[in-house]
């Protein structure tokens, strides 16, 4: 398995495929005290990598002030995103790196169990985590006064997903550990002081994880050379699409998207999707604009489009997605994302006026500021941005000018 | 016993109420917020909803119920904070933090016609043949957010199928707008736990277990979810259009019984504010509309106490002296038929511990076409009993295939306050106008023990006066009857009277400590149940239990819409009601002497009150087929 993947692409990168011994941010941890492991995570300027970009540091402190008898560490191994697959790689490859990262967070905010919520389909690694977190176990760098650090107990658990796309969202990720329908919660309060059973809770992403023991040993300081000043460090691409090497590619933050499209080889590229279905497609006179927090941000996905796609198409199949993957709880991301559909099919059978798009358009802003969850609040980028970046051909080209097949 | 901590309830849905700190002063306890221009302080806490109101800023609400633990899902209340990206639902935001609202501004109004706009385009229907009209919150929304075009179009084909399976509750999952409030009322208020959301993104909908028809599922009927809905689509099942064929058949003797709650609560859906008793002028109305006889079923309710009440002195003698084991006690109340629906599906080991006396409804029918035929002279065939109930679960009740110890079916409909005044609106009744008048004989105007059994305690209240003054020969120590103990919305009640000085036919009950509680709702039975079942109520004698959250007034038949201080205002009118009364214990009620004297011969729980008066109960459990 690990062969296949690594025959794909020569894995190296200058943070988390960079060299590192397993336990060796552990160790280093468990030698300084807790405010200094928060001190070094805050000197990082490490930000959330499952796309939202929360500062881990911030994250973890307010766990860490919280008072309760219990505290959670949660691995989101949910990747549901489409086109993404760059915590697969990291599950597979380097699960020394996150577990290490979820015991270093366990000794910070004060949890003894961490749990890990892997996607449903992801199954076949369990055997593969489980020899892992057993061998740490025999090592003690799991279980009882860890590394002979007195008092320090902490454990990991793996615990399954049912395919809900929902569920990678934190609280809804949340309530399906608890045995409940995936729905996310209201917040705040938020679940660094009510997560998990109603305990403080971390949810961090895979690949924030893995960054944390190259932080811890290596220092802040050394993780913030690489990137730039708002997004720190390096970032996983899960690249997919119409490029000769899709794959997986560490690169700084800051990347410019054409140096990745001549990274992986892509010709006569059109758009690039950034950040999966929930992201923004840029066309080619935005190629110029860099892979970052503060502009192009994602969650790792990039996926690429070249000139023989139809975008009406591709925005399509990403509305389809929303549509079944809503959680159908609140109003604007059940039947907003099904109103956004219909405007696209209504736009392929060439039956719409340019009014109506521009409500839709209009209802995807406020589906962005009133859904409960990001799942809602992103689903229009997509609508929006395709339909903006690209309404010379789905307008124009198709020769679907407007009601009728003619423009108004 | 305070409030059980919820463990279905996510904690972060659990509505984030801080009490009002006493001392105002107290350092933390109090925010400084500023709502649109306007600068106010509120306890920590507060969410925004509750600010808002009570500065008297209108924030409109869908899925936001007092009784219910929060939701935010329908995002109708959605406000602007200073310096949070995106929107913030007021009912679940507590205020924390010295924070700006706005709750006016371009981006909050049109995110909110948006909603409205998306919910109208997935409601099928229309206003004008719903019996919600006038009183639908979607349709208050499209009125306040001016909606005079459906923007994203409307539904114009039924996507489900209407579940009338039940003979009580009635789901039109077309009209629904997935607020969940009978998902949270069926889960979290009631603890039955029979709807649930079902599916995901655009087919998410609310169902039953494997979307059964709700006939197969262990719904106790209770229609608390009724109440809760804001759309129609969970309505009672109206017998109304058969009543009316019976009232235009001149060979049909109508007959209606009227509970005390339905009076209580009537003048509602006639635009008075709750708390007034309309039991005169109901009386004239349904003279009016063509009901032959217009009887109390306090009158039963008399009975019924009687009857309960002897059979609790029986048990106890029989407990005390002959040391039967095999007597069970407490004895629980059974005249709510949710709760017995409930205990049949929950507790189905546990049937023994119910009274076996029918409820007040079923006596009524069962008297009425035997007792009453009699008197009157008329073939039970030819009378058709209607009863007025607060309640879904009724429905249920009269349709129980043992119900029909007459020999005819009992009652032939139960009909719930709401399907009564369409009803008189339909005759071109206005019913506050009406002058009064009163009940017709044989059975006349009941005690005020009867009248109080439509809140919760009140048949405790009620049987309490009787056997007290039975064993003892004197009246209940309480001033004016009044035994606070008995009264109150506490969810589980606990309280004791001592028997002393007793007369000689009950001197083994000399020196006992009488042992009762008071529940209403069935999430409380189920703590009372908890109890019995961890053997803690064996000091206990007698336990009343009324399925719904205020007992009957805060009934699934009643007007919508529901709070607790609605139901409280019902539980006013009730009690006044009640003191203005000439006779307030059940056995001074005249006609009962008269119908034990002339009628059911051999006394209380004898061979023929068996026959008619008495009940058995089926084991239901929970599996479904």
């Amino acid at each position: 398995m690990e062969l296949v993947i690594e025959e794909k692409i020569k894995r190296t990168g200058p943070v988390i495929f960079s060299e590192y011994q397993a336990g060796e941010g552990i160790r280093k941890a468990l030698s300084i005290n807790r405010q200094d492991v928060l001190f070094e995570l805050k000197a990082s300027g490490l930000k959330g990598r499952g796309g939202a970009g929360f500062p881990t540091a911030t994250k973890w402190m307010l766990s860490a002030a919280a008072v309760a008898d219990k505290k959670f560490i949660v691995c989101n191994a949910d990747e549901g995103e489409p086109g993404t697959f760059k915590d697969r790689v990291l599950l597979l490859e380097y699960p020394k790196l996150i577990f290490d990262g979820m015991v270093v967070g366990g000794y910070t905010i004060g949890a003894k169990t961490g749990i890990v919520y892997l996607r449903g389909e992801y199954e076949f690694m369990l055997e593969h985590l489980e020899s892992c977190l057993e061998k740490m176990r025999n090592e003690n760098l799991l279980g009882k006064n860890i590394l002979g650090k007195e008092g320090f107990d902490f454990d990991i658990k793996i615990r399954f997903g049912s395919g809900a796309y929902v569920c990678g969202e934190e609280t809804a990720l949340i309530e399906s550990l608890e045995g409940h329908r995936g729905e996310p919660r209201n917040r705040p309060p938020y679940p660094v002081n009510t997560g998990y059973l109603g305990y403080p809770t971390v949810v961090n992403n895979v690949e924030t994880l893995a960054a944390i023991p190259h932080i811890i040993t290596k220092g802040g300081e050394w993780f913030k050379q690489h990137g730039t000043d708002k997004s720190t460090g390096s970032k996983l691409f899960s690249v997919s699409g119409d490029c000769e090497k899709p794959g997986v590619y560490e690169l700084p933050w800051g990347t410019k998207i054409s140096e990745l499209l001549e990274l992986v080889g892509a010709a006569n590229t059109k758009a690039v999707q950034v950040g999966g279905a929930s992201g923004i497609c840029l066309p080619q006179s935005q190629f110029d604009r860099v892979l970052a927090y503060e502009d192009a941000a994602t969650g790792g996905s990039i996926m690429i489009f070249n000139e023989k796609r139809s975008m009406l198409k591709v925005l399509k199949n990403f509305m389809e997605f929303f549509v079944e993957e809503s959680c159908g709880q609140c109003t604007p991301c059940r039947v907003g994302n099904i109103k956004l559909l219909e405007g696209v099919e209504r736009i392929e059978k060439g039956n719409y006026t340019f009014a109506y798009i521009n409500t839709l358009k209009e209802l995807g802003k406020t589906m962005q500021v009133a859904s409960k969850c990001g799942l809602g609040q992103s689903s229009p980028n997509s609508f929006i941005s395709i339909l903006e970046n690209f309404k010379e051909e789905i307008f124009h080209t198709n020769g679907n000018g407007g009601y009728d097949g003619k423009a108004k | 016993m305070g409030k059980r901590n919820n463990l279905r309830t996510p904690v972060s849905q659990r509505p984030h109420v801080v009490p009002k700190p006493t001392d105002t002063s107290y350092i933390g306890g109090m925010v400084s917020v500023q709502i649109n221009e306007k600068k106010v302080s509120v306890p920590l806490g507060t969410t925004i909803l509750e600010a808002c109101k009570e500065n008297q800023i209108h924030i409109p609400t869908l899925c936001n119920h007092d009784d219910l633990c929060v939701a935010g899902v329908c995002r109708i209340c959605v406000v602007e904070v200073e310096g949070m990206r995106t929107l913030q639902t007021a009912c679940t935001f507590p205020i924390t933090a010295p924070i700006k609202i706005h709750t006016s501004t371009p981006m909050v109004r049109k995110a909110r016609r948006h909603i409205v706009d998306l919910l109208l385009s997935e409601h099928y229907g229309e206003c004008y043949s719903c019996f919600r009209n006038e009183n639908c919150e979607l349709q208050t929304l499209a009125k306040e957010y001016g909606v005079d075009e459906y923007t994203f179009g409307h539904i114009n084909s039924p996507r489900h199928e209407i579940d009338n399976s039940s003979t009580s509750v009635i789901r039109d999952m077309n009209k629904c707008v997935l607020c969940k409030r009978c998902v949270r009322t069926c889960i979290d208020l009631q603890e039955v736990g029979v709807l649930e959301a079902l599916n995901r993104g655009h087919d998410t909908k609310v169902g039953t277990f494997l979307d059964k028809p709700l006939a197969d599922v262990i719904c106790i009927y209770c229609g608390q979810c009724i109440n809760r809905c804001p759309t129609g689509a969970l309505r009672a099942n109206d017998p109304s259009d058969d009543i009316w064929d019976a009232i235009d058949d001149p060979t049909k003797h109508v007959v209606i019984q009227t509970a005390p709650s339905p009076r209580a609560a009537i003048g509602e859906e006639f635009g008075i504010e709750p708390g007034k008793s309309f039991t005169g002028e109901l009386n004239t109305a349904l003279k009016r509309i063509g009901f032959d006889k217009v009887f109390d079923t306090n009158f039963t309710a008399d009975l019924t106490i009687i009857e309960e009440g002897t059979e609790l002195l029986n048990r106890l003698k029989k407990a005390l002296v002959d040391k039967d084991e095999s007597v069970k006690l407490p004895q629980f109340t059974s005249c709510s038929p949710g709760w017995i629906k409930f205990i049949e599906h929950f507790y189905p080991e546990y049937l023994d511990y119910l009274s076996t006396a029918k409820s007040p409804q079923q006596m009524f029918g069962a008297i009425t076409k035997t007792f009453y035929a009699q008197q009157a002279g008329i073939d039970s065939v030819n009378i058709v009993t209607v009863a007025l109930m607060p309640c879904s679960a009724k429905k249920f009740e009269c349709n129980r295939p043992e119900m029909n110890a007459s020999g005819y079916k009992d009652v032939d409909y139960g009909l719930t306050t709401r399907e009564m005044a369409k009803m008189i609106k339909e005759a071109g009744i206005y019913l506050p106008e009406m002058p009064k008048s009163h009940f017709d004989d044989p059975f006349g105007e009941a005690s005020g023990a009867g009248l109080i059994f439509g809140a919760t305690g009140g048949v405790m209240e009620a049987a309490l006066r009787t056997v007290y003054e039975l064993v003892t020969g004197r009246v209940v120590p309480f001033d004016n009857l009044r035994i606070e103990p008995c009264r109150g919305f506490e969810g589980v009640k606990q309280a004791s009277v001592k028997l002393e000085r007793c007369v000689e036919k009950y001197n083994f009950l000399e020196g006992v400590e009488l042992k009762f509680i008071v529940a209403h709702g069935t999430a409380n039975a189920k703590i009372v149940m908890e109890m019995l079942k961890r053997g803690e109520l064996s000091d206990v004698h007698f336990v009343e239990i009324m399925a719904c959250p205020g007992g009957c007034l805060g009934g699934g038949g009643q007007p919508i819409p529901t709070s607790e201080e609605i139901r409280k205002k019902r539980a006013q009118a009730i009690y006044e009601e009640e003191e203005s009364l000439p006779i307030r214990k059940s056995h001074e009620n005249p006609h009962i002497k008269y119908i034990y004297e002339n009628f059911l011969t051999e006394g209380p729980c004898g061979e023929l009150s068996h026959k008619l008066l008495h009940t058995h109960y089926t084991k239901r459990g929970k599996y479904i087929s």
